[in-house]
């Protein structure tokens, strides 16, 4: 599904999928985009190995009482269903606010699946239904999760929900189903058309521009040319995960 | 004293303990369907606490139906011959509790009607795949190591498959044991002392169930074990609870010592509410001081009830360790961001609570039913009553005068 592109191909996408979302895309240095935009998958085509694709947030830029992430996750994804207990509900991306128990230093940023190079969900599923992408983003089969929630146990991010309800209203893009895990999927879907997540785009559109996606294989990509000059941090970087989230000013 | 002889147990208390049995199963098979139906909102489980009480039961259940198995394996793979007479029920115990704990695990899955899935997409690196092939294994070792102990034809193998059984049972274990002891992510587990420890527990929960049913046996068939054999395998009981309470301590010391799992040990064993209740008072306490006491104290350790309230006890300690293993495990918040103070809408940062439900409850139960029945109707059908040449084992050195 992802391969890389002619030029031209990737401009037009670029256009179509920027001009579609109504971004005002900033030009940071000439050539690199605060915004950029995935390379579309040929149709029929499997992942790509070559791409590694990854998420940079600045936390400096994230605000606190900015939910607009989660807000277009859940809306991109269908998630709409309410239960009676909060903590049953399901989150694939999440707001933490953060303060240095020492220093009062606060930080917020959004959480969500790290698509570690080296998932501990993909390890303990007894199913291969957690799976990892040949471009490196982690998923849920939906026909073969048992919901056992052993991932739910293994991944040290909470970054997977467990559907505890029967779900409506879904979008055909996206399956969710009863029963299952589910987490993160760097919206698959729109990533495999060129398009950013949606997580991305809603932090440009609320003028924040805290969230940065590309490709991490890419030496000129915006992502790659940013993680090689500023200092970014690997949550839980002990593990050795190497995962495709990484975080700037925490 | 020569052999008792087993009478038949009276048809109507049977017919009655199956019925009971029978149908406090069929609930909880019931409230796993009604579980399936509506999901698992109708449980206390959520994203924080994603595994309760079910899985306190069912890996109860695993580990005990592991330990059981040494009373065959003491007799035939060891030697002992007090033990040999009990080799045919202790593997009967070692299937049933095995399928009872894999009952209500597999009852509990988010998607039980794909349960299938898991023996066609088997994941190696997975412990839980591991299990597709150490359970199923586990299940005809035991199965072929009951026909040789039982078919006097056979009994020359009984020590190859008995051999082969033990060691089996000591690699399902350190599987369940690493079912935790692999997970990087949680304060409480990735911990290499987890594979022994559950071993260790194995034995003490296995040796308990066995001491109970074989007393509810005897006392159904109006015969009488042999006070010296009592005292054999109370002693060993003894010796297993006092090394599972050691292996538990050094898990907790060890923890102690790494600062970074030193406020998550406070938690479970000093501030966390009801799990150092239950570890304390449930597990040290009830669970093996108590029964040590039980075992050994003079005036007691002779004495019947004593042994069977020992063995009871045990058992009841498993679980409370279990529930504070864990599910304390789960309530207490990852560790993302040291140093720091977290909150967020998923509840990071914070330490949970959990209050299973009625359907887990009945599952739960659902799952000791479905071994007892699975236990009455094996003893009824086969002859699998423990019965000692007590003239022999004297001769043997065994027993004395």
């Amino acid at each position: 599904m992802t391969e890389p592109n002619d030029k031209s191909r990737r401009g037009f996408l670029g256009a179509a999928a920027v001009g579609a979302a109504g971004l005002g895309v900033a030009a940071i240095a000439p050539g690199l985009h605060l915004i950029e935009v995935s390379q579309a998958s040929a149709p029929g085509k499997g992942a790509s190995s070559k791409v590694r694709w990854g998420m940079l947030i600045d936390t400096t830029k994230c605000a606190s009482d900015c939910n607009a992430c989660v807000k277009a996750c859940n809306s991109e994804n269908g998630i709409s269903e309410v239960l009676k207990d909060p903590r049953q509900a399901s989150q694939w991306i999440r707001k933490i606010d953060l303060k240095d128990a020492k220093s009062g230093i606060t930080h917020s940023l959004p959480m969500m699946c790290q698509h570690c190079e080296h998932p501990p969900c993909v390890d303990v599923c007894p199913t291969h239904a957690s799976m990892k992408r040949a471009d490196g983003i982690v998923l849920v089969d939906r026909h073969t999760c048992i919901g056992c929630r052993y991932c739910m146990l293994a991944c040290p991010y909470k970054a997977r929900s467990f559907v505890h309800m029967t779900l409506t209203e879904q979008n055909p893009e996206v399956p969710r189903g009863q029963g299952c895990v589910e987490s993160c999927t760097f919206c698959v879907h729109r990533v495999d058309k060129g398009q950013i997540p949606a997580c991305v785009e809603a932090c440009a559109n609320a003028e924040h521009n805290a969230m940065l996606f590309g490709d991490l294989n890419d030496p000129n990509s915006a992502i790659a040319q940013r993680i090689a000059e500023v200092k970014t941090t690997q949550v839980r970087a002990d593990l050795k995960l190497n995962v495709g989230v990484r975080y700037q000013g925490i | 004293m020569m052999i008792q002889q087993q009478t038949k147990t009276d048809d109507g208390a049977f017919y009655f303990a199956l019925a009971v049995g029978g149908l406090i199963s069929a609930i909880g098979i019931a409230a796993a369907l009604y579980m399936e139906i509506m999901g698992h909102q109708v449980s206390g489980m959520n994203n924080q606490i994603f595994w309760g009480l079910p899985h306190v039961f069912g890996i109860f259940l695993i580990v005990a139906a592991s330990g059981v198995l040494n009373v065959a394996s003491i007799g035939s793979v060891f030697g002992k011959k007090a033990y040999k007479p009990r080799g045919p029920l202790s593997g009967l115990l070692a299937i049933v509790l095995l399928a009872a704990g894999l009952a209500i695990i597999m009852l509990d899955l988010g998607r039980a009607d794909r349960v299938i899935i898991a023996a066609t997409h088997v994941n190696l690196t997975s412990v839980f795949g591991w299990n597709m092939i150490l359970y199923p294994v586990f299940f005809g070792l035991v199965g072929l190591y009951i026909w040789t102990l039982m078919d006097r034809s056979k009994n020359q193998y009984s020590k190859t498959v008995g051999t082969a059984a033990f060691i089996w049972r000591l690699v399902m274990t350190t599987g369940t044991g690493s079912i935790f002891g692999f997970i990087i992510a949680r304060q409480a587990y990735q911990s290499a002392i987890l594979a022994p420890m559950f071993i260790i527990l194995s034995f003490a929960w296995g040796l308990a169930i066995f001491l109970v049913v074989q007393e509810i046996m005897y006392a159904r068939s109006k015969m009488e074990l042999h006070p010296q054999l009592r005292a054999r395998m109370k002693n060993l009981l003894g010796v297993f609870i006092g090394a599972a309470l050691y292996f538990v301590a050094v898990y907790h010391l060890t923890n102690v010592y790494y600062a970074k799992q030193f406020e998550f040990t406070h938690f479970i064993l000093v501030s966390g509410g009801v799990f150092p209740l239950l570890f304390w008072g449930g597990f040290v306490l009830l669970g093996s001081v108590v029964p040590l006491f039980l075992l050994y104290a003079p005036g007691f350790s002779a004495n019947k009830g004593s042994v069977t309230a020992a063995s009871y006890l045990t058992v009841a300690g498993g679980l409370c360790l279990l529930f504070v293993f864990i599910i304390g495990g789960q309530a207490y918040p990852m560790d993302m961001f040291p140093g720091m103070q977290v909150t967020s809408s998923f509840f990071d940062g914070k330490i949970d609570s959990y209050m299973p439900s009625l359907p887990e409850i009945l599952l739960s139960v659902g799952g000791f039913a479905i071994a007892f029945t699975m236990t009455l109707v094996g003893v009824r059908v086969l002859r699998f009553m423990p019965q000692d040449d007590v003239a022999k084992l004297q001769s043997a050195g065994y027993l004395h005068d």
